[in-house]
């Protein structure tokens, strides 16, 4: 495969063609924020915390690192007045929703972030899309999906599906930022097929309870 | 119809229908284009039909519905030929008196346009100042043709551009003839299409598709519409010889799904065209081989987008995808796809039946030929109207649009609908034109002109704005689904008198961060017209701040 | 009947899950909205995972996931028709249907939906009953324009 040169905060770096910016830079272990990304999923381009200032053929332009290709010669910012100005605002945003997450509390913190900026809103979803993508790309059981759109775009679980394979995997529970995935599978659960989930198959020793991930207190803030 | 299988056979075609038509016989044409059809222009052509059958007019005069011929406000219109007599709001009662009054080749005084101030009457379309400050080249073959009748499109000279390319030229020619002409993007973008053309030509993939986009979202724009509906084979035309240069065997027309009759006009354009051989293979003997289907949007705004509007023929919600993965490259099922408006493909015909020479000599530096404008708001005389680039805005708003309505002042004009923006009366005389226009903060965008008058409130027009936005939000990105809402929210206050101190600084890091962050054209320029009210009516908004219950005190 | 003229778009379409969207729309146009179990049945025939016909269907406004009322009314809200008066057009129509955006009443007489741009803009603000423009309209009018549709 071709090798591709190009500049990280200064650093030059040797890629393989093909690889995107943030792949070129975890390689290199510099650090690029992320929330909708995951090694296992399509890189999805949404939450676009990765943003990253990137000079090339004398522009200057910024692109999500998860989605943009590594090319010759260009130059890259992982951090700048913009790009920081960008996550602040883009956290901001999230934490109306979610004020509690603990990676939005981290980079809040490293972003000069007010948690309290914009008014709260009701639902503590972030549509990321990781419990979406997740069940689609990797579990392909299509238990979860998404509604409507704009802002008013939710996760919601199918009950004809989701009583047949989430208690048996809860594997999106964990990746969920916000906890609110286990909080909308259990809520489908309670309406709409209450006590009916499907059963792990019974044995002759009684099988070890699934742990059910607790959501996290809320931190101590002053 | 045997197919046409030749140039030949197609002028020898021409030449037998045009021998066959009269030019000195009345014609009465009646306009079914969208603001007529809602006026009940139905009535009318169905009057005419009937009054002429009653008499036994067949062979002495002919009745034939047409699309939009561009003065809405006034319709239902009627154009009778010989003489280009325009008669307007038009009644099923007036019937009789018209055809009377052509018959002995007289006109009827009451129904002709008289100017509001001095009464001064016009009766021809050279005399209406609507039609005479305009330079029709697209829409002025409107009111001659049926749509559904290829052989109107026939006799005004169609297809003409069609037999030059594919048997006088070969397809680098006409990329070249294109991209000679600087024909730029009329969606919105303005990019230069023959580039565009010759990216997807250039793409390594055998399989590559044309689109044409006629969603058609932007609000207050509806001359894409006209166009589609009133002359399908123009855009067809366009498509066609587009498809030739660049080299591909498919396209689609994709439309709004809300619309029966463009609906109707379009199959029957795509069905004759197939019957006489322009579509199908080896299309004139030329050996090139092309089809084209139709597709709807399911009523959401950001289908217009290209690369949502390509997610959608697929099949898939539609959401854009990030502009570094060039459609022209990877479009519809990852295929090299060349996308353009409607106007777009519209103006392909007369490129190359007249030359790339003859359409850089209309218009101004950097932008070429003539673009339709929709003109509406507060303005006299609404409707679809075609003026070479480089016109300056006053001739639209005061020569043709006739001024502001009932007898109040010009505030702003806006331009490119949601994703536009507001400039301020004093500005009016700024030539229309792609650069200049986007630098005064204004850009062009499909061509939707809306005036508005002294008691606009922009505050409000900003919220209505955002509002539309908003719903048509894909809700994947943060900046864009997040952002806007936060905007509105606080534009919502604002104009409910309960602004609050730090609102506008608040606004200016959304629009920011909104406007670099965001995935798609659609929240990049959510803000722009929120910034061209700032540039140019930020007094109104600091007092609108001022005067709020929580104004110089709060939060 | 209804049914079966479903059942007879869905095979149409069997095995091509290019073609969701063709098919949602030819069933709304059909049946006015799109059942539960007819999306199920969608999904099986076409091969598309249920959640991305619950996907499309709730993206565009075009579906209905409820059932429609026997008159659709719409009120533009595109920008000239918003300039020219269209918010308080809305509002009376709200006030003599009892209804907001999207919603039908309990007697299934008519949905109301708003909507931008229709292309009709020289007669805005506008009306439109069952696909019937009713333009220039003022607020005074709307009942006797409703009064018509039982």
């Amino acid at each position: 495969m071709t090798e591709i040169v190009l500049t990280i905060d200064g650093k030059e770096v040797k890629a393989k063609a093909g690889m995107t910016v943030l792949q070129a830079a975890q390689q290199e272990g510099i650090h690029i924020p992320t929330l909708c990304h995951h090694e296992k999923l399509e890189a999805f381009g949404g939450c676009r915390l990765c943003m990253v200032e990137v000079e090339a053929r004398g522009w200057t332009s910024y692109v999500v690192s998860c989605v943009y290709p590594v090319a010759k010669d260009i130059v890259v910012r992982t951090r700048s007045e913009k790009v920081d100005k960008i996550r602040k605002v883009l956290v901001e945003e999230l934490m109306a929703h979610a004020p509690d997450s603990p990676e939005l509390i981290r980079m809040a913190e490293e972003y000069g972030a007010d948690r309290d900026r914009f008014e709260r809103s009701a639902s503590f979803c972030i549509v990321c899309g990781l419990c979406v993508r997740y069940c689609n790309e990797v579990k392909q059981k299509n238990a979860v999906g998404f509604i409507d759109n704009g802002a008013r775009r939710e996760i919601s679980f199918i009950p004809e599906v989701a009583r047949k394979e989430c208690w048996d995997c809860q594997e999106c529970f964990a990746i969920c930022p916000t906890s609110y995935a286990q909080a909308a599978y259990l809520l489908t659960e309670a309406l709409a097929f209450p006590g009916q989930r499907k059963e792990a198959v019974k044995v002759k020793k009684a099988p070890k309870p699934k742990r059910v991930i607790p959501i996290m207190p809320a931190p101590v803030t002053t | 119809m045997p197919k046409l299988q030749s140039a030949a056979e197609l002028e020898k075609f021409r030449a037998e229908l045009l021998a066959k038509r009269d030019p000195a016989k009345p014609c009465i044409a009646v306009c079914a284009g969208a603001a007529c059809d809602g006026m009940d222009s139905a009535a009318v052509a169905a009057a005419f039909l009937a009054e002429a059958a009653t008499q036994k007019l067949d062979g002495k005069l002919e009745i034939r519905t047409t699309g939009c011929h561009g003065y809405c406000e006034k319709g239902p219109n009627v154009v009778v030929t010989p003489g280009d007599i325009c008669y307007f709001e038009v009644q099923p009662t007036d019937v009789p008196e018209i055809i009377a009054a052509t018959l002995k080749g007289e006109v009827v005084e009451r129904l002709v346009y008289k100017d509001p101030a001095t009464g001064a009457k016009a009766v021809h379309m050279s005399e209406v100042p609507f039609y005479k400050h305009q330079t029709r080249l697209l829409i002025g073959d409107n009111p001659k043709i049926d749509p559904m009748r290829i052989d109107d499109y026939f006799a005004v000279g169609g297809y003409a551009g069609l037999v030059k390319a594919l048997t006088t030229m070969t397809p680098e020619q006409v990329l070249a003839e294109v991209k000679k002409a600087n024909l730029r993007g009329r969606g919105g973008g303005g990019f230069p299409a023959g580039s565009k053309w010759e990216t997807t030509r250039n793409a390594p993939e055998k399989t590559k598709y044309v689109i044409v986009n006629g969603h058609e979202g932007e609000s207050a724009a509806f001359m894409d519409r006209a166009m589609l509906t009133g002359n399908p084979h123009k855009i067809l035309e366009g498509l066609i010889i587009g498809a030739y240069a660049i080299g591909a065997q498919k396209g689609f027309m994709y439309t709004r799904h809300d619309m029966p009759l463009l609906e109707k006009h379009v199959r029957q354009a795509l069905a004759q065209a197939t019957e006489y051989g322009l579509l199908g293979e080896n299309i004139l003997g030329s050996g090139f081989n092309f089809e084209c289907e139709l597709h709807f949007d399911v009523g959401i705004f950001v289908s217009g987008e290209s690369s949502a509007l390509m997610r959608s023929i697929e099949g898939n919600a539609p959401e854009p995808r990030p502009k570094y993965i060039r459609t022209s490259v990877n479009g519809i099922w990852d295929k090299p796809s060349n996308l353009n408006n409607v106007e777009t493909w519209a103006n392909v015909p007369q490129i190359i039946s007249k030359g790339a020479e003859w359409f850089t000599s209309i218009g101004s530096e950097k932008s070429k030929g003539t673009k339709l404008i929709s003109l509406s708001g507060n303005v006299v005389n609404s409707g679809i109207v075609e003026v070479p680039m480089g016109t300056p805005l006053r001739t639209l708003v005061f020569d043709i649009g006739g001024g502001v309505r009932d007898g109040k002042t010009l505030k702003a004009i806006h331009f490119g609908g949601a994703m536009g923006g507001s400039i301020p009366a004093d500005l009016i005389d700024a030539p229309l034109d792609f650069d200049g226009m986007s630098k005064l903060g204004a850009p062009i965008g499909a061509g939707g002109l809306l005036l508005m008058d002294e008691d606009t409130d922009m505050i409000e027009v900003a919220r209505y704005l955002m509002d539309f936005l908003v719903n048509e939000s894909c809700g994947k990105c943060v900046p864009c689904r997040e952002g806007m809402q936060q905007m509105l929210q606080i534009l919502t206050r604002l104009t409910e008198g309960q602004g609050r101190k730090g609102d506008l600084e608040l606004l200016e890091d959304l629009i920011e961060v909104t406007g670099v962050a965001s995935l798609c054209a659609l929240g990049k320029t959510s803000g722009d017209p929120l910034k061209s009210m700032f540039r140019y009516f930020k007094p109104e908004y600091e007092s609108r701040i001022v005067s709020s219950a929580g104004g110089s005190d709060n939060k | 009947m209804s049914e079966q003229n479903i059942d007879g778009i869905i095979e149409k379409y069997r095995g091509q899950p290019g073609s969701l969207i063709h098919a949602l729309v030819e069933i709304q146009h059909e049946n006015h909205w799109l059942p539960r179990e007819v999306m199920h049945k969608v999904a099986d025939a076409l091969q598309v995972p249920f959640a991305q016909v619950m996907q499309i269907a709730s993206f565009y406004k075009a579906f209905s996931l409820t059932p429609k009322g026997r008159h659709e009314v719409h009120v533009c809200t595109g920008m000239t028709c918003h300039l020219r008066g269209a918010a308080r057009l809305r509002s009376k129509v709200e006030e003599v249907t009892g209804l907001k955006d999207g919603e039908t009443d309990a007697d299934s007489r008519f949905t109301y939906e708003t909507g931008a741009c229709l292309g009709s803009c020289s007669i805005g603000p506008e009306l439109i009953v069952d696909g019937k423009h009713y333009g220039r309209m003022t607020p005074e009018k709307v009942e006797d324009v409703l009064k018509q549709y039982e």
